[in-house]
């Protein structure tokens, strides 16, 4: 018992400060691109050529896909100009797949969800995780969002055991044909109105799964997805930024 | 008999025609069990469709006391007699050569798909067939996923249950089939690292270094011995990160949330090292045919000294508390015990093996790359239990401790990264990596014009989601989380 006390004692407290305080990556973190194709020259298709899953369109500017990205840095290296860098950014989820497909510095992050959603979810979201094909990546940065670094749950958010429980599902993985039925079965078996979150490259897109005939490219092949979480994984705080964003918790600046 | 096999050395290539070729198929089978019976490791077993259209049977045998691999081809037609009965640890090989190439391996006691491609020889899912059923009086079926209550991957459990007691369990996986080793068998080189990452994502620099050292050894790339240190630090943060989640993870199923806790935290400093090393917490990018893709700084170097000897410290003293509570021993100590015996006829892998006191690992056995200079004792237990692997897991993270420490202290100097070039023509090249689940291995065989023609994948959990199968006999059924955890298999590296 003491030694129990001992230990918890020299533990402490250690939740990060986010979303009041400021967050910090490493130098080499591999955040949300930009584009900057002021900087392109004529013809030049050198990033899309770099890019293994074919996330970018080359062009003036050339436009990348963020649902693909593997935030590799392939196009970042490949780029004779430096018209494409990575940045520290970890925010970048979205509403609508359209929206991540990005050409400059600027996207257009999520959107809360209207008065009434945020009234039924916005203190208290449920959520039901359905692992479809995923690597165990961005299922190991979910379980992540639950530790106490992070803790999840401050915020109301918690992973419940039943899709009878929850409000809406989280995919990862790219839904491959011997996952979908059951994801079809789990987005049912949620009561309505129900939120789908799509996290991580392979739930967006196929990520680098992409051009086989064993998946289904994205969990909005099977269902509707209201937010769309990038990443290969996403970081923690990536998929924190974008529920937070969806519930309209985080503190306005 | 030797003459039906050749051998080779972790990260060696060879050409093909150097392969020894039996022509009669149930020779080779008596072979290959004659060798099993004698103590070597059936490490893979697997079907390639030559030029011809036949489809040629590919042994590889680890002889763990020598450090040789041994390797042995036969052609088969559309039936070839099982090895299963008499070397239970070709059971699950079989089923796949069955499943990939529609080649019955007769006698096989339980031929079922193992992930159910969508084409062409099955159009099922996985969970729409048969499973051993046990008759009896209250005898009672209890049937589990693919979706689970927490947050992990997809598999189906089919308990068959009199009351609480568990007589048999039968495991169905197959549902995050991705098809990588057809993708891996097509992708332009340069997009073949990005598949070879996503094969399991808790282990994404123990399957790019089998990858890596498979393609070296086809290229005869040199790889430096900074590159090669860098390597193991990076294995032994994600066998650390693994390890320290897992046992984490085995406090929360008992219920010893403080444990928990602490574990789940530290755990994050491991892959946030990994981040700063090379931008992404699960390494990706980092380790690359021919070396390594980012450099450990002197200022990172010593950023990581304080890191690791600041979270051995607070860690320490998280495990004492862990392994020393009368409670936890209590929950752990034979709980999901598997025998020395079964082990060894399953052939387990990793700590699972370890934990039954099987006294096995690549990094002593077939040392590679860092670990032919830096040897890491290998720590056994006996009773193949929970606590069991619970412990080894636990003096592994230490060795892996003393390892980074004398690593990130005596980095050699000089490049990280050579040029990996084109691959021999018509060869086969073989890599084995101790992963945190225990032996990865790669096989990689070109055609003529050099290109992969066969690319077999073989995570750890291949081997050893049979061996929790069995731990599961004879226990209660509600101890299943904690004896799951206690392997924490991977289910994307099976299904690949």
């Amino acid at each position: 018992m003491w030694k129990l006390l001992k230990t918890h004692f020299h533990q402490g407290y250690r939740t990060i400060d986010y979303p009041k305080g400021p967050v910090e990556f490493p130098d080499r973190f591999r955040g949300r691109p930009t584009v900057d194709g002021s900087k392109c020259a004529d013809g030049c298709t050198s990033c899309a050529q770099a890019c293994p899953t074919g996330a970018i369109q080359p062009g003036s500017p050339p436009v990348l896909d963020l649902g693909k990205c593997l935030f590799c840095q392939e196009c970042v290296n490949a780029c004779p100009a430096n018209a494409i860098t990575s940045t520290k950014n970890h925010k970048m989820a979205a509403r609508k797949r359209s929206d991540l497909f990005i050409s400059s510095s600027e996207m257009k992050l999520a959107a809360a969800l209207d008065e009434k959603a945020r009234k039924l979810f916005g203190r208290s979201l449920k959520l039901r995780h359905v692992a479809a094909g995923d690597c165990n990546g961005c299922a190991a940065e979910l379980i992540v969002t639950n530790i106490v670094t992070f803790d999840l749950s401050r915020f109301g958010i918690q992973f419940v055991a039943s899709p009878r429980h929850a409000d809406g599902i989280l995919i990862t993985g790219p839904v491959t044909e011997n996952m979908r039925l059951a994801l079809q079965k789990t987005y049912e078996a949620v009561p309505a109105p129900k939120l789908v979150i799509a996290a991580g490259a392979c739930a967006l897109s196929g990520g680098p799964f992409i051009g086989s005939p064993e998946i289904h490219h994205g969990a909005d092949s099977t269902v509707p997805v209201d937010l769309y979480v990038p990443g290969c994984p996403p970081h923690p705080l990536t998929i924190l930024d974008g529920l937070l964003r969806l519930l309209d918790r985080l503190p306005k600046t | 008999m030797k003459d039906r096999f050749s051998s080779l050395r972790n990260g060696q290539a060879a050409p093909l025609d150097k392969i020894p070729k039996t022509t009669d198929v149930a020779l080779f089978m008596d072979s290959v069990a004659a060798k099993v019976q004698q103590g070597w490791r059936l490490s893979n077993l697997f079907g390639r469709r030559t030029a011809s259209g036949n489809v040629t049977l590919t042994v590889i045998l680890s002889d763990d006391k020598e450090g040789r691999l041994w390797i042995g081809t036969t052609e088969v037609g559309s039936n070839f007699p099982s090895l299963t009965p008499r070397c239970p640890q070709a059971h699950l090989f079989e089923r796949e050569i069955f499943e990939q190439f529609g080649c019955e391996p007769k006698g096989h006691p339980w031929l079922k798909p193992v992930r159910f491609p969508s084409s062409p020889h099955s159009k099922t899912i996985p969970g729409d067939t048969p499973f051993f059923q046990m008759e009896g009086e209250e005898v009672h079926e209890v049937a589990v996923g693919p979706v689970h209550a927490g947050i992990i991957e997809p598999g189906h459990f089919r308990f068959q249950c009199h009351g609480e007691r568990v007589f048999h369990l039968e495991i169905q996986l197959g549902y995050q089939h991705r098809g990588i080793e057809t993708m891996l068998e097509k992708a332009a080189p340069a997009r073949l690292p990005f598949i070879i990452e996503s094969i399991a994502g808790d282990t994404v620099i123990g399957h790019s270094l089998a990858s890596a050292m498979a393609l070296e050894s086809l290229s005869g790339a040199h790889v430096s011995p900074r590159a090669e240190a860098l390597r193991g630090v990076a294995l032994e943060l994600e066998r650390l990160a693994n390890h320290v989640g897992d046992i984490g993870a085995m406090g929360a199923d008992i219920g010893f949330v403080p444990t928990s806790a602490y574990c789940g935290r530290l755990r994050g400093n491991f892959l946030n090292m990994l981040m700063e090393l090379s931008g992404n917490r699960h390494g990706r990018g980092l380790v690359r045919p021919g070396g390594v893709a980012f450099d450990l700084p002197p200022s990172m170097a010593e950023s990581f000294l304080v890191q690791i000897k600041n979270t051995k410290k607070e860690l320490d003293e998280v495990l004492d508390l862990f392994f020393e509570t009368p409670s936890v021993f209590e929950r752990l100590d034979g709980v999901g015990s598997v025998s020395m015996k079964t082990c060894k006829e399953l052939g387990l892998v990793g700590p699972a093996a370890r934990a039954c006191g099987q006294d096995q690992d690549v990094r002593k056995d077939h040392p590679f790359g860092i670990y032919r200079f830096h040897h890491i004792p290998t720590m056994t237990a006996e009773e193949g239990d929970v606590y069991a692997r619970a412990t080894v897991r636990r003096f592994e993270i230490a060795h892996s401790f003393e390892f980074l420490i004398d690593q990130i202290q005596s980095l050699p100097a000089g490049a990280v990264r050579s040029v990996c070039g084109p691959l021999a023509k018509e060869s086969l090249g073989v890599s084995l990596v101790e992963g945190w689940r225990g032996e990865i291995m790669h096989v990689v065989i070109t055609d003529k014009e050099g290109h992969i023609a066969r690319y077999k994948v073989k995570d750890p959990s291949f081997h050893n989601w049979t061996g929790l199968a069995m731990a599961l006999r004879i226990q209660q059924i509600s101890d299943f989380p904690l004896i799951n955890k206690s392997f924490n298999l991977s289910y994307a590296g099976h299904d690949l």
